[in-house]
């Protein structure tokens, strides 16, 4: 075993086989069996593997590309539950995206937001209204339902949608710090939903309790996206436009400021940082994350209503943040997957597996402890260990490390300091 | 010529007046040392004139500008920095990044720029990293660019605070006790390194401190506060033999007794 294990670091070739041999092994499992839980999970922890292979990070992304659009999806689409994969595969992608964003808030510019879906559910409502005919009750002008062609349109307004809640919501609520933050922060969330529940009267815009239902499903050169394995590539192609945009903000001027207002709010501003401007932009773009799902969402379920936007979504968010390692975007996106696979996958096969269990009388539950309801608290459960044992989640964060000698050459070159800087002071005055 | 004008300088705590009508003058490119006992109201004095403070009452002006109720980043864009008492690095992040965000208001990298990380982002994003190392070799610490600031032991982490703030190109610097918790042989390079920094970049100096070595060596003028108020200013010979000085630092029997 440590044999192998010195022979694997640093051999990059011998890495890349090996991922190479696992998921032909995993896809071709996945692809043979009529349905195999846990192939399917194997299969997606090579995505995992691949993270921490020395591979050079564009044939990572490179592989991971292949795996998620042709691997994946081929595998699956075999046996009977090929829709049931991707639909969690689908879930899966949609919450990556919103802990991505809420890891802007709160891991990266250090604000508790405890209301998070309420960005989600904008996203979700401004395309189900417009979708519908819900929106000929208000709107003077135009037809609706929008045809299934507006959805790529929509896409965009949920993210400027959500973009600007966030900002109007941060307006009034950044004043307040810390714990206080997080509880005005619940509050708006709870009002969103809330609101949507209740704007059925006097004029309906959201239908109230009962939900928008019929969707418009998106529309492209004739082509309904009807299922799962369809929405899929949407999800894909939107992760990788915010996975690019949060790798590009993490590193850069305005990601030094949110980090620097989490690390110490009154040095930030005494290096020239403007608080509000900054924790503003840290809401807006988290949100705007969300306000795209929550478009696609309502189109997948093709049903909007005010029970999808519970406090339990904000914090089960909040929670993949956390547990994947806040301000590590390698760890949310580890946390978002597996909560969402614990939730909707593992936990579900255990619980189904002890019913059984209990129905052939192999074991006997009391009524208190009815397996669905274990569900919960063994996720609870598994919470609390991590927060004991990995504090700083599955991945924690990490700082970049630059190029000592290169920055080292470079400062030589400008002949030492004593020249450089007060150079550049003189060109400024 | 002055630079910094602070005149009937006032700030109260509920019943407590930290600061009490100060008037202060300091000239461009002197060393000026703020000294005054435990509680005097020195660091207060340096929040109200970097924005963390309101004043009450008074006006604080840097060069033809009036700072009063401009906000810290902003009085920041107007040319000062400094460094805190207690240190306030951004202690998880690097070395080299807390420089950096010294950088701040010299970069433009907006929202689409940065998203699209479009030539001129990436290009200023390189030479911003070349900058602070830079800074971080003028303080002595460019070796450690890629530790986190709260690993550094404490001589190193004050240093930080002073690149950092260098970083943001300010005429005046003012430094909360930098030389607290130091040894002689730190605080002697401290000293040279202070007077380095006014030759080489033109800065305006105030310092708060309570080595006294220190402050008689560097200084070519000091102010005394003492329960918030003014109770003497002068070179460093005057207030030496300064009797207010005397008594506020030692109590009223070591005056009268002597
Ligand atoms: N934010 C504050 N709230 C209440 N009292 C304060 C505050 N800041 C300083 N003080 C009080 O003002 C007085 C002056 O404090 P400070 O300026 O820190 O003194 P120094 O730096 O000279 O030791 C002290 O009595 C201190 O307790
Ligand atoms: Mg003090």
């Amino acid at each position: 075993m440590e044999k192998l294990k010195s022979f694997l670091s640093g051999n990059k070739i011998a890495q890349g086989v090996l991922i190479g041999v696992y998921v032909l092994i995993t896809s071709l499992a996945l692809y043979l069996s009529q349905k195999s839980v846990v192939a399917f999970l194997l299969l997606l922890f090579s995505l995992l593997l691949l993270y921490y292979t020395q591979l050079s990070n564009r044939l990572k992304w490179l592989l991971a590309g292949v795996v998620l659009v042709g691997v994946l999806p081929w595998a699956a689409s075999s046996g009977p539950s090929y829709q049931s994969y991707m639909e969690v595969a689908t879930l899966v992608g949609i919450y990556v995206a919103m802990a991505l964003g809420l890891n802007i808030v709160v891991g990266l510019a250090g604000l508790l937001d405890l209301g998070f879906v309420a960005f989600f559910a904008i996203g979700a409502y401004t395309y189900g209204i417009f979708a519908t005919g819900q929106a000929s009750n208000f709107m003077p002008f135009g037809e609706y339902p929008l045809s299934g062609e507006s959805f790529w349109l929509f896409i965009l307004v949920g993210c400027f949608a959500a973009a600007l809640c966030g900002v109007l919501l941060g307006i009034p609520v950044l004043r307040v710090k810390g714990d206080y933050l997080a509880i005005v922060t619940l509050g708006f969330g709870e009002i969103i939903r809330i609101v949507y529940n209740n704007l059925d009267k006097p004029i309906n815009f959201t239908n109230g309790a009962m939900g928008i239902s019929s969707v418009t499903p998106p529309e492209l050169f004739g082509m309904q996206f009807t299922y799962p394995s369809q929405f899929y590539y949407i999800v894909l192609g939107i992760l990788v436009v915010v996975m690019f945009a949060v790798r590009n903000f993490e590193y850069s001027r305005i990601g030094r400021s949110w980090k620097a207002v989490r690390e110490n709010e009154i040095a930030a501003q005494s290096m020239g940082i403007h608080l509000v401007k900054t924790k503003l932009l840290a809401f807006a773009i988290g949100a705007s994350f969300s306000g795209m799902m929550g478009v696609v969402f309502a189109a997948k379920q093709a049903f909007v209503d005010p029970t999808s936007f519970t406090l339990l979504e904000s914090i089960t968010i909040l929670v993949m943040v956390i547990l994947g390692g806040m301000g590590s975007v390698p760890g949310v996106i580890l946390g978002a997957a597996v909560v969402t696979i614990l939730n909707l996958q593992v936990l579900t096969e255990v619980t189904n597996w002890l019913n059984q269990m209990s129905m052939e009388g192999a074991i006997s539950f009391p009524e208190a402890l009815s397996p669905s309801k274990m569900q919960r608290f063994i996720f609870g459960a598994i919470l609390i260990l991590f927060a004991i044992y990995r504090p700083q989640g599955l991945i924690p964060a990490k700082n970049p490390v630059f190029n000592e000698e290169e920055l080292k050459a470079h400062a030589a070159k400008q002949t030492g300091k004593k020249s450089s800087v007060p150079e550049d002071r003189a060109m400024q005055a | 010529m002055s630079i910094l004008a602070v005149s009937n300088l006032t700030k109260k705590f509920g019943g407590l007046t930290a600061v009490n009508g100060v008037d202060i003058t300091v000239q461009k490119e002197s060393i000026t040392a703020v000294i005054g006992p435990n509680g005097a109201g020195k660091t207060t004095f340096f929040n109200l004139v970097t924005g963390v403070y309101q004043p009450d009452n008074g006006n604080v002006q840097l060069g033809s500008t009036s700072l009063v109720g401009l906000k810290p980043h902003e009085i920041s864009r107007h040319g000062i920095a400094r460094t805190f008492q207690n240190i306030r690095l951004f202690s998880n992040i690097t070395v080299l990044e807390n420089v950096m965000v010294g950088l701040h208001n010299h970069l433009k990298g907006g929202i689409f720029g940065t998203l699209l990380q479009t030539p001129s982002v990436r290009r200023e994003e390189k030479r911003a990293k070349e900058e602070a190392y830079e800074w971080l070799e003028y303080v002595g610490l460019g070796s450690l660019l890629n530790e986190e600031a709260k690993n550094l032991p404490y001589g190193a982490q004050r240093r930080l605070e002073i690149a950092r703030a260098l970083a943001t190109k300010p005429k005046l610097l003012l430094l909360d006790e930098p030389a607290a918790g130091m040894n002689p042989r730190e605080t002697r390079e401290l000293t040279e390194f202070i007077h380095r920094m006014r030759e080489e970049l033109n800065l305006t100096i105030v310092l708060i401190e309570h080595d006294m070595k220190l402050v008689m060596e560097i200084s070519e003028q000091i102010f005394v506060l003492d329960h918030g108020v003014k109770i003497a200013e002068g070179k460093p010979e005057e207030i030496r033999n300064n009797v207010n000085v005397i008594e506020a630092y030692l109590g009223k029997s070591a005056v009268t007794g002597a």
